[in-house]
């Protein structure tokens, strides 16, 4: 069992919570993720580590409430424990010999963007930051990218904050100012990410991003997080969840990740309605 | 006077229309009476043929004995002096190419039913004797087991028995391994499995589940920093083979562990299960092993219409007989001599498998037929789920975060056939890790010998 020592809600839909887990803070890296079971008979989820405490043996979660489960962790308070937490699993994000970086987070994506842009800027690397959010109310850690930043710039789908526009338009604009990066680094949502690897690969520029699929066991043994990249099968878990963005297969990949979309759609609801009548009683 | 009965006492199991369509276990077990009939069917022959046929050389016609007796504890105690995971064994082992098949009765006629008469023993003592075992003395001395399948549950309950303060380090929630993800409830109930565990548990065996060994620690952290003395490393099979034809990431396709695991591990085939499975109407299952009948079964069991295709012959199903005889009992089609060469989609989802027919040519390496295809003789068969059930291949987890740790080419570990000594002092392997996917009771003979190994090297340490 594994204790919940602090949980923050970042925005109404994406909540923090700081995770003791000591065996998996040991050794934690940005980009790898974590599985966890809320409790006994839940399902396994993959979530990507935002943050570690290797003194304090704590692991920092970010998670959208988006289903069942994430409903389910996200009525866990402060104090109370998750079921199973294993990792940390993956490979790490390689950060090594970057000079300059853009790192592109869109949404709850963001959370995943951040670990790897402070550990770029820590190693001396000028990161260049292009958060973006479908408005003002959903932005999260604007200050931490800030921090971590030589230059940030925030976008809103509809101009409510920061400049109006998607991120493609600002790291276009970025680019063409003269902006020359040895890398970009895309995690967000398979349609931002699809569209950064486009936009990269008229300009030559390797664009890695991370891959978020559907797993169960996320050591390689299931193979349902399979995805293809550069015409090969890889496995998400093992393989990955890092890949050069110019040869991942997103149509496939979006596919992929809405083959259960009906029975989460439904779960959802169903937990939905179980924590009203909890509440009404 | 023995019973010379030609035949084996039947074993009663639920009739086949009503099994297929429930997860509750197929065979039922023989009742005190057919145990008894059935062991004195054994004719307690003074060279023991059966003994050299079971990889953990159980004293056979000694636990038969005291079966013809009604003894059925001392037959038990027999047993257990040999095998930790009778009641599991008795139900997965394939008796008719070990035990049985050297039997002498089965020379004219049928041979002892030494499988089911071990099922009746283990179930017999669960039953009756609910006294865990006593724990050792402690030697004080640290062995980690990785894995919990039953390589390294064997290997555990050995070492623990001697004394040994072992540890079993298992990546999933739940403690098992492939006894628990891979084989369905209706051929291994998953309670049996979870009593053995208790057992070792009894023994002073401690179980440390979410520990992936390579990524949360590695085997030299385990040994340096955590002070084990000795490593076994019983991590299994490892990831699932795709046959790389186009369509085959399509939604809709699973591979046979991520089906199984969702079924079995994850309980998808209950109604408030929280992981989603598919319930395909048309199921089509590629490969003639075990795990595909066990994943047609459970596809059968969900409701679907059922074909197994594989690309040899009957002959040379790789499947235990007695598990092609009950897929087919069920209402499984086979398509045999037939491959799939593409998975066609409709809106992402599978809609057909196009197939091509084969013929057999001349053995290769492996002795068998080599299956050749028929020219211009492809054919589509309907379906909206694939599961592919072709093998795997080792997991690099291990092999990548283990400097000096000799593999084959195909990535299995290098193991000494009798101790399981690898390439690293003080580092023991086997089962499915060493051999490639293999069945349970190899995998428990190998846990065996690496366990007195093991003992031995420490001892001289």
């Amino acid at each position: 069992m594994y204790q919940i020592l602090k949980k923050k809600a970042l925005n109404p839909t994406v909540t923090m919570m700081v995770v003791k887990a000591p065996m998996v803070a040991r050794k934690a890296e940005p980009g790898q993720f974590i599985i966890l079971r809320v409790d006994e008979d839940g399902e396994r989820m993959p979530l990507t580590i935002a943050d570690y405490d290797r003194e304090n043996g704590t692991i920092t979660i970010i998670f959208q409430i988006v289903g069942a489960t994430t409903e389910a962790l996200n009525h866990k308070e402060e104090g109370e424990f998750i079921q199973d937490f294993v990792g940390p699993l993956g490979k790490a994000t390689e950060t090594e010999g970057l000079k300059k970086v853009a790192v592109v987070g869109g949404g709850v994506g963001c959370a995943i963007a951040y670990p790897v842009a402070k550990k770029l800027h820590e190693q001396g690397c000028e990161v260049h930051s292009i958060v973006g959010f479908r408005n003002k109310d959903l932005v999260i850690l604007e200050d931490e990218f800030k921090n971590a930043s030589a230059k940030m710039l925030l976008m809103t789908d509809d101009g409510s904050y920061g400049e109006k526009g998607l991120v493609t338009d600002a790291l276009r604009k970025l680019i063409e100012s003269g902006e020359q990066y040895d890398e970009v680094i895309a995690i967000g949502p398979l349609i931002m990410m699809k569209f950064v690897c486009a936009l990269t690969k008229q300009f030559g520029i390797k664009t890695m991003v991370s891959m978020n699929p559907i797993m169960v066991d996320g050591t390689g043994m299931c193979g349902g997080c399979r995805l293809t990249v550069g015409g090969k099968t890889k496995f998400a878990c093992v393989d990955g969840p890092d890949f050069d963005g110019h040869e991942v297969d997103f149509d496939e990949a979006m596919a992929r990740g809405a083959s259960y979309k009906p029975f989460e759609r439904k779960a959802h609801e169903e937990i939905c309605n179980l924590y009203k009548m909890a509440d009404q009683a | 006077m023995p019973n010379m009965s030609l035949k084996k006492n039947v074993m009663p199991e639920q009739p086949a229309d009503v099994r297929n369509k429930n997860f509750l276990e197929v065979a039922l077990g023989y009742t005190p009476e057919q145990a008894i009939d059935e062991a004195k069917r054994c004719l307690q022959c003074k060279h023991k043929p059966c003994v050299g046929g079971c990889p953990v050389r159980i004293n056979i016609p000694a636990f038969i004995a005291e079966v013809a007796k009604g003894e059925f504890e001392a037959a038990y105690q027999i047993i257990a002096q040999s095998s930790s995971l009778p009641a599991v064994c008795g139900r997965v082992c394939p008796q008719e190419s070990q035990c049985e098949q050297k039997c002498v009765r089965g020379i004219k006629g049928e041979p002892v039913a030494i499988g089911r008469l071990e099922r009746f023993v283990a179930d017999y003592h669960n039953q009756n004797n609910t006294e865990l075992p006593e724990k050792p003395v402690s030697n004080g001395r640290k062995v980690a087991v990785i894995g919990s399948g039953p390589s390294g549950l064997t290997c555990a309950g050995d070492l623990a028995k001697k004394g040994y303060d072992v540890t079993i380090f298992e990546a999933l929630h739940t403690a098992g391994g492939v006894l628990v993800y891979g084989i369905p409830e209706f051929r291994l109930p998953k309670a049996i499995v979870q009593k053995e565990i208790d057992g070792l548990k009894a023994l002073g065996v401690k179980l440390e589940t979410n520990m992936v060994i390579g990524k949360t620690v590695s085997i030299d952290e385990l040994m340096d920093e955590f002070g084990y003395e000795a490593v076994f490393i019983g991590s299994g099979a490892g990831l699932p083979r795709f046959m790389n034809i186009p369509g085959e990431n399509l939604n809709g396709v699973y591979s046979a562990n991520e089906f199984l695991t969702r079924i079995n591990l994850m309980k998808a085939y209950r109604d408030r299960s929280k992981t989603p499975i598919q319930h395909g109407s048309k199921v089509v299952v590629v490969g003639g092993g075990n795990v595909a009948m066990d994943a047609a079964r459970c596809a059968k069991r969900l409701g679907a219409d059922v074909t197994i295709v594989y690309r040899r012959a009957e002959k040379e199903l790789p499947a235990r007989a007695e598990e092609v005889e009950h897929a087919k009992e069920e209402g499984i089609h086979f398509n045999l001599l037939t491959n799939p060469i593409e998975i066609k989609g409709k809106d992402g989802w599978v809609d057909k498998i196009t197939c091509i027919r084969m013929e057999l040519s001349e053995p290769d390496e492996s002795g068998r037929a080599r299956p050749v295809a028929v020219p211009g003789s492809e054919f589509e068969i309907d379906a909206d789920c694939v599961i592919m059930s072709i093998g795997t291949s080792p997991n690099p987890l291990i092999k990548s975060t283990t400097e000096g740790l000799e593999t084959q080419r195909w990535g299995g570990i290098i193991a000494d056939e009798e101790t399981g000594k690898t390439s690293r002092e003080g580092v023991y392997a086997g089962g499915d890790a060493v051999t490639g996917a293999a069945t349970v009771i190899l995998a428990m003979g190998a846990g065996k010998n690496a366990a007195a190994a093991i003992d031995e090297y420490l001892q001289n340490k």
